[in-house]
């Protein structure tokens, strides 16, 4: 459907009115918002974590709890993303590729992590994986908890980013490799996995963040022993002990890693629509849920004009 | 088909459906083992014990409060970063993103922070006489907070999708603002809008971290379902922590039936 040149030039703005309010108080309704709700309490956050200037910030920082903290906490988090990118690819290819009874449903319980509550989550990892286990396996207070609770909660980040890349690949460009005599490795390695790479890379990004912040699911499972103890513990039991600086120092540098994740995964995506035709025009899309791109399935061009 | 021998289809398969078998379902399938160990009864009067029902309805109360408020806001945030542009348009996107990447621990400290009785806000609350932290105000901001993205990234691409045709259409056709967005624009974005409803409401529903901090989890007072589960468990109260799980995981197989239901109108 193309616009009648004659209306859009009759009416270039009136449809894209904001319904009740001009665009400009809207704008401004929405900063307000954004403010009370997000930005000033971050703001308070950042402020109290420096209430005893900077030396106190590093002391509280570098305290040997809190570095054990960060420490296991990004050393579980890496092994979880690498986990992710491995399994999650597996995962989005045979939702994609391949056909068995019962895919509708897997594909529909991916999203699980997202919709369960993340205390019972935890609740559950133990009763499956701890003293009790009807599996024998007994992993309960452990290192290996911690990454198995986050490993539950990250699940389908790149489950979700990578499948719809997958179903948008050209399959013609593996049939010509695969007929030049290329090994189903090699169509994998020269011509899947560095289309797949943008939503990979972005998947990895979001649940690298969402595990480095883990607090529930890791909570009942693993924890509050000194070594498995992850930084959001530290900071919970910071202010339980009354150590408002603590907590804040410590909150303000997960803070920090979350708002370069962020800048990451929207450079990525940036890097990826200058490259492709669906441009999103510069806002981000987040695979947070079953979200395959609409319209994929009619070709996309008529939007090009 | 194209390079994959039927070998190693059957090894990734097996490999991807037993991660998930081990990681997904047997949980899910544990939470329900156990609650019901005993017998219906346990869970049951778990649930339906004083501070259950009040657990249970004060996480209602969350959800009627912050899922419309974070509704509005998405929609209205959606059509301004979609149709209006503003060089302050890529601040705003990003800002929504916050509270995907931080820590549900983080953002109920620095609510703690900022309504706390030595915090910016405190002091003049205080005297007003609201009290914020360890009571109901504190625990809707913590889950406005942790929800707020939710409509927005749902609504932003749908909106882009449908374009501007119609609505510029139905303008000069002489409808005004809230005519077009009534009849033309919702209709068009509305199954992408709910599907972010439904996210916003699971999220709310099931927020443990961020609440926990600003509400102190007072039994019976500031204990919404999900810190309900934890202090029972906390108590060696096996049978109310599972009835109140139990619940809680009814209502996120409700939310991905709903997400597959939104998603195929979206589809269609």
């Amino acid at each position: 459907m193309e616009a009648h040149p004659a209306t859009a030039q009759m009416a270039p703005r009136a449809g894209m009115r904001l319904p009740g309010v001009g665009a400009g108080a809207g704008r401004g309704l929405v900063v307000l918002y954004l403010s009370l709700m997000v930005l000033l309490p971050l703001a308070a956050l950042t402020s109290q974590s420096l209430e005893g200037g900077l030396g106190t910030f590093w002391d509280q920082v570098s305290s040997p709890l809190a570095v054990s903290s960060l420490k296991l906490t990004v050393i579980c988090s890496l092994i979880v993303v690498v986990v992710n990118a491995i399994f999650g690819t597996i995962i989005a290819w045979i939702l994609v590729r391949d056909d068995f009874p019962g895919k509708a449903a897997v594909n529909a319980v991916i999203d699980l992590p997202f919709a369960l509550p993340t205390i019972v989550a935890s609740l559950t990892l133990l009763a499956i994986y701890g003293s009790d286990s009807p599996l024998g396996i007994d992993i309960a207070f452990t290192r290996t908890a911690v990454v198995v609770a986050l490993l539950f909660v990250t699940l389908p980040f790149v489950v979700r980013a990578v499948q719809p890349l997958l179903i948008e690949i050209d399959r013609e460009m593996e049939e010509a490799a695969a007929s030049l005599g290329a090994g189903g490795f090699t169509v994998f390695r020269r011509i899947i996995f560095p289309n797949l790479l943008p939503g990979l890379a972005a998947g990895v990004a979001l649940a690298f963040a969402r595990a480095l912040g883990e607090f529930g699911s890791v909570l009942i499972f693993a924890g509050g022993l000194p070594e498995t103890q992850v930084s959001s513990v530290f900071i919970r039991n910071q202010i339980e002990s009354g150590n408002e600086i603590g907590a804040s120092a410590v909150s303000v540098v997960l803070l920090l890693a979350s708002l370069v994740l962020l800048a990451l995964v929207s450079l990525i995506q940036r890097w990826t629509s200058r490259h492709e035709r669906g441009s999103s025009g510069g806002l981000t899309t987040m695979p947070m849920s079953g979200s395959e791109p609409t319209g994929s399935k009619e070709e996309g061009d008529d939007e090009r004009n | 088909m194209s390079g994959t021998s039927t070998a190693s289809r059957w090894g990734l398969r097996t490999l991807g459906l037993g991660y998930l078998l081990l990681l997904l379902l047997a949980p899910l399938v544990m939470i329900f083992y156990k609650a019901f160990e005993e017998g219906l009864a346990p869970p049951f009067e778990a649930i339906t014990s004083a501070d259950g029902l009040h657990a249970l309805k004060l996480t209602l109360l969350m959800v009627v409060i912050s899922v419309p408020l974070n509704t509005i806001f998405g929609v209205g945030c959606a059509l301004l970063l979609v149709r209006h542009k503003w060089k302050g348009n890529g601040v705003i996107d990003a800002v929504i993103n916050l509270p995907f990447a931080i820590s549900p621990v983080v953002i109920g400290l620095s609510l703690y922070l900022l309504y706390g009785t030595d915090g910016w806000f405190g002091p003049a609350l205080a005297e007003a006489g609201i009290k914020v932290l360890f009571s109901v105000p504190g625990m809707v901001l913590a889950s406005i907070f942790v929800s707020l993205p939710f409509v927005v990234r749902e609504t932003v691409p749908v909106l882009q999708e449908i374009g501007t045709e119609q609505e510029q259409a139905a303008s000069t056709l002489g409808a005004n603002a809230w005519q077009t967005f009534w009849r033309v624009t919702l209709p068009a974005i509305r199954w992408g809008v709910a599907y972010g409803v439904v996210l916003t409401t699971a999220r709310v529903l099931g927020e443990f971290g961020a609440v926990t901090i600003v509400s102190g989890s007072i039994t019976g007072e500031t204990q919404t379902l999900p810190l309900f589960v934890e202090k029972q468990y906390a108590n060696f109260n096996q049978a109310g922590a599972y009835g109140a799980s139990i619940l809680l995981a009814v209502l996120a197989l409700a939310t991905l039936l709903g997400m597959n239901l939104l998603k195929r109108k979206e589809d269609a």
